[in-house]
């Protein structure tokens, strides 16, 4: 987290970024995201624009995206809101990049549950690659970052990459994803064990074994 | 009205009241960081937890609580003792302990409340400490972020009362920094009021940086004179040099801040003045005695041909001096509208804010006529944003400027009056409490009559139902000494013109910079003032006098509220204080005036104009003249700098480096100090 910080405001960077504006796709979408705020209070939607501006940037860098400094005074003048404000809610989420991200963000969970199940082997294998925390390989490709509880718990570990959770992960399903990914496949998202289709308990129901195939009243068996 | 027992005490508080409020009424301390009495409540520092009953079993931060009734607060037991001991521990595992190195040392709300509430020890003490950067925020503001216990006052002052949005908390948790924009310098006339929100040596005077510590400083009441609001400032002072300026609270005036250049300007006071007596011989300034001076100034034998015109900062005393002396001498040439005003002044309600800056808080509808309000009187632009917080519309006509609310430009030329849009006067005609603001750029372009026509048209003074009274008309003044000046009459129909006509043979300039001497070809000037500013480059003879806190004396704010100085330190040199050189003028021009002291020139002054003599609001009546509507001209705001526009800023390196930086945009290095 102590890396986060944003990217220096250069003249480069205002030369790349400073007539940077919504495309009509996403411009679209941005309206819609103010509409659902009654009038004046636009400035709700910051965090909606933020997250377009950023996959908008992405489709345009052809990488999960980022906010140069430029975007989110676009954003801000979109949103008629003094840019310090923008600014604070961009810096606050970790769902904002605020450096520019490889082709791939890989956001490994590092928090108890995963921790655990073995995060730190995850990591490793990150290493090996190549990836750094915080910082993007020089191919452009990875960019590592470990973040907190991401909610799959129940299938740790865990990593997003993108905006797809490959879970119930360890070095060699985790090295099989990162290699379709490289090979420019689409692995399959969710957990990553042969046999288990989401969260369920692996090796079958341990609890309320009647449920599983059909509706059973346990109220008399209290 | 809630009633609830605090420790045992039973106490009443209004509606809407906090717990934390309720203890204070009930006499108990409740240690506070981020709560602040004029900010909005934030409830982050944790620091004011109380024990409440009925509640959960846990103490709760009583800032933000609301005073029910028949609660049970303790603010003295166990679970708060330890409750206060452990929020203490946790602010400063992360701070630097560096008081010995910390300006705030001897002031510091942290170094207070850890002697007074702390345990005395750490169990974190092993630990290491955050380091965060230096921010850079500007020429006025110096940061030490490491200090910074993230209370968030800063922000929530600009974004509330400056009503700039500039500084923020940027990152998360442990990560949190504040910050202004990209490092930007903050950017509004009163951002240095920061450094007194700041609880803990995070964000400290720039200029006062390393100069004092807090217990060597004697502590003058003064009042402030770089604007007509007269902010109620403290002078710190050691030895014979002013050090720094603070403010004192006092709601119906400037509540709790000051502008910076009420601030900073006093560096001012030590560069370019003038401490012994000048006589220009042969085009040159020589030194010379106090008596060569006085002989050069009796051997023009000026008689009734003698001239008065006062400065911009001056006390009310010198003004009434001034005025005996050349009463003595038979003349009545006197003068205090410097660049030449003429508006007319037969009436003192329709050249003072009649609303007051508490009463203006609670207008609905305002109509502002060449005021560049920001730079003339920024205390009152925060009265007017929190008017428009409470639904007030506002309309300008000027050339616009940077307001901190929404605001309606009308346009720039004062014939609009007569022909206002349908939304200005529906606005003003169907308002509770609609006012007038008429700044010195409507003066200027001569629309103190049309001004006058809408107020008459508007009803501006009237009865309210709730049977209090209102009075809209409002003529906003950024000069200290305007209504002193006016109240004591020392002024002509014809403003300086009626001067010049008179070709007087002798012209005293007191303190008087702004005027245009070539006017006076053939009179012998003598600079009576503090500065080698633009009056003291034009005159023949100098004679060093005191800056305002140099002096006590009298001074009237541009609602009319008298109010006192006292004296802070001594003027340098052969400097005196301005009554005295006047006093010896008299004997050295062989006329007699009725004061041999300070306290008999009070006296004569008070006998003269009694309400003087009375601090508080001077009673003008409510009784405004009629106006003709018609009027013309373009109006230009006077101020053309903020931190330049009298003799101490101009001198001052702080307001000259501030005026380079913000608002002429230039960029001087920090590196570079």
């Amino acid at each position: 987290m102590a890396e986060r910080h944003l990217e220096p405001d250069t003249p480069e960077l205002r030369e790349r970024w400073g007539n940077w504006s919504f495309n009509p796709a996403w411009k679209a979408k941005a309206d819609e995201a103010i509409s659902h705020y009654p009038a004046g209070r636009q400035k709700s939607a910051v965090m909606a624009l933020l997250d377009y501006a950023q996959r908008q940037v992405g489709e345009e860098t052809g990488t999960q995206g980022w906010l140069p400094i430029p975007v989110m005074e676009y954003v801000a003048g979109y949103l008629d809101m003094p840019i310090i404000r923008v600014v604070e809610v961009a810096t606050f989420y970790t769902m904002y990049n605020l450096v520019p991200v490889g082709k791939f963000h890989v956001q490994v969970c590092g928090t108890t549950p995963c921790m655990l199940r073995g995060s730190d082997d995850i990591l490793a294998a990150c290493y090996k690659r190549g990836m750094r925390k915080g910082h993007t390989t020089e191919d452009g490709m990875w960019t590592l970052t470990e973040v907190e509880c991401m909610g799959n718990c129940a299938t740790a570990p865990m990593v997003q990459i993108n905006d797809g959770n490959y879970e119930d992960l360890n070095t060699e399903r985790l090295d099989a994803v990162l290699d379709a990914l490289v090979a420019g496949e689409t692995p399959k998202e969710g957990t990553q064990e042969p046999g288990r289709h989401t969260s369920e308990p692996s090796g079958g129901p341990t609890t309320l074994k009647e449920m599983v195939t059909e509706n059973h009243d346990y109220r008399g068996e209290w | 009205m809630p009633k609830l027992t605090v420790d045992g005490i039973e106490v009443e508080v209004p509606a809407g009241a906090t717990v934390l409020q309720a203890c204070e009424a009930a006499g108990k301390e409740i240690p506070r960081f981020c709560y602040h009495e004029r900010l909005s409540i934030a409830g982050n520092c944790r620091m004011c937890l109380v024990e409440v009953k009925p509640g959960p079993p846990k103490p709760q931060a009583s800032c933000a609580l609301p005073a029910a009734d028949n609660q049970e607060i303790r603010t003295d037991s166990e679970m708060v003792k330890k409750a206060r001991e452990g929020v203490m521990e946790f602010l400063l595992i992360n701070h630097p302990l560096d008081c010995p190195i910390c300006d705030q040392g001897g002031e510091c709300d942290l170094q207070d409340q850890s002697l007074a509430y702390g345990r005395g020890g750490s169990r974190y003490a092993r630990e290491n400490k955050r380091a965060v950067t230096e921010k850079y925020m500007g020429p006025l503001i110096k940061t030490v972020m490491t200090r910074c216990i993230h209370c968030t006052r800063c922000v929530r002052f600009s974004e509330e009362v400056a009503g700039v949005d500039e500084i923020g908390a940027l990152y998360r948790g442990e990560n949190m920094q504040i910050t202004t924009y990209l490092e930007r310098a903050a950017q509004h006339e009163l951002s240095a009021n920061v450094i007194d929100l700041c609880p803990v040596g995070a964000l400290t005077s720039r200029p006062y940086a390393f100069e004092a510590r807090p217990w060597e400083l004697k502590k003058t009441l003064s009042i402030d004179v770089s604007d007509a609001v007269g902010s109620n400032i403290r002078v710190d002072s050691r030895g014979r040099e002013v050090l720094r300026v603070l403010p004192r609270i006092n709601d119906d005036v400037n509540e709790e801040w000051i502008s910076d250049k009420t601030r900073y300007q006093i560096d001012g006071l030590t560069s370019r003045r003038l401490d012994q007596v000048w006589i220009r011989k042969r085009g040159k300034f020589q030194p010379a005695s106090w008596d060569e001076a006085f002989k050069a100034i009796a051997k023009v034998k000026a008689g009734k041909k003698v001239a008065a015109v006062a400065g911009d900062m001056l006390d009310c005393e010198t003004m009434f001096a001034a005025k005996a002396l050349l009463g003595a001498m038979g003349s009545k040439l006197i003068e205090s509208r410097q660049t030449g005003m003429d508006y007319d002044v037969s009436s003192l309600p329709a050249v003072n804010f009649n609303s007051t800056f508490a009463g203006i808080e609670t207008a609905d509808a305002v109509l502002i006529i060449g005021s560049h309000l920001r730079s003339e009187a920024p205390l009152v632009n925060v009265r007017l944003s929190k008017a428009v917080k409470r639904g007030a519309k506002i309309f300008v006509v000027g050339p616009e400027w940077e307001t901190t609310y929404p605001a309606t430009f009308l346009g720039s030329d004062v014939s609009v009056l007569a022909n206002l849009p349908a939304e200005v006067e529906q606005a003003m005609s169907g308002a509770k409490r609609p006012a007038i603001i008429l700044g010195g750029g409507g003066f200027a372009a001569g629309a103190h009559g049309a001004s006058l026509a809408l107020a008459d048209k508007w009803n501006l003074v009237r009865d309210l139902e709730d049977g209090g009274t209102w009075n809209g008309y409002n003529a906003l003044h950024f000069s200290a000494a305007r209504m002193g000046a006016l109240m004591l009459g020392f002024v002509q129909k014809g403003g300086i013109a009626d001067l010049v006509k008179a070709k007087p043979a002798l012209l005293f300039a007191l303190g008087a910079d702004e005027v245009d001497f070539t006017q006076f070809p053939d009179a012998l000037k003598v600079y009576i003032g503090h500065h080698g500013d633009k009056g003291a480059h034009a005159a023949d003879i100098i004679l060093p006098a005191a800056a305002y806190t140099e002096k006590a004396g009298t001074y009237v704010n541009t609602e009319g509220r008298v109010q006192f100085a006292d004296k802070a330190v001594f003027a340098p040199g052969d400097a005196r204080e301005d009554w005295t050189i006047l006093r010896a003028l008299a004997d050295a021009l062989g006329v007699s005036v009725d004061f041999d002291n300070f306290a008999e020139l009070q006296a004569a002054m008070v006998a003269a104009v009694p309400a003087l003599g009375e601090e508080g609001l001077a009673d003008y009546g409510a009784d405004l003249p009629k106006g003709e509507l018609k009027a013309s001209g373009e109006i230009s705001y006077p101020i053309k700098d903020f931190y330049l526009t009298n003799p101490i800023a101009r001198a001052s390196v702080t307001m000259q480096r501030c005026s380079a930086e913000l608002l002429h945009g230039e960029d001087l290095a920090e590196a570079a100090e």
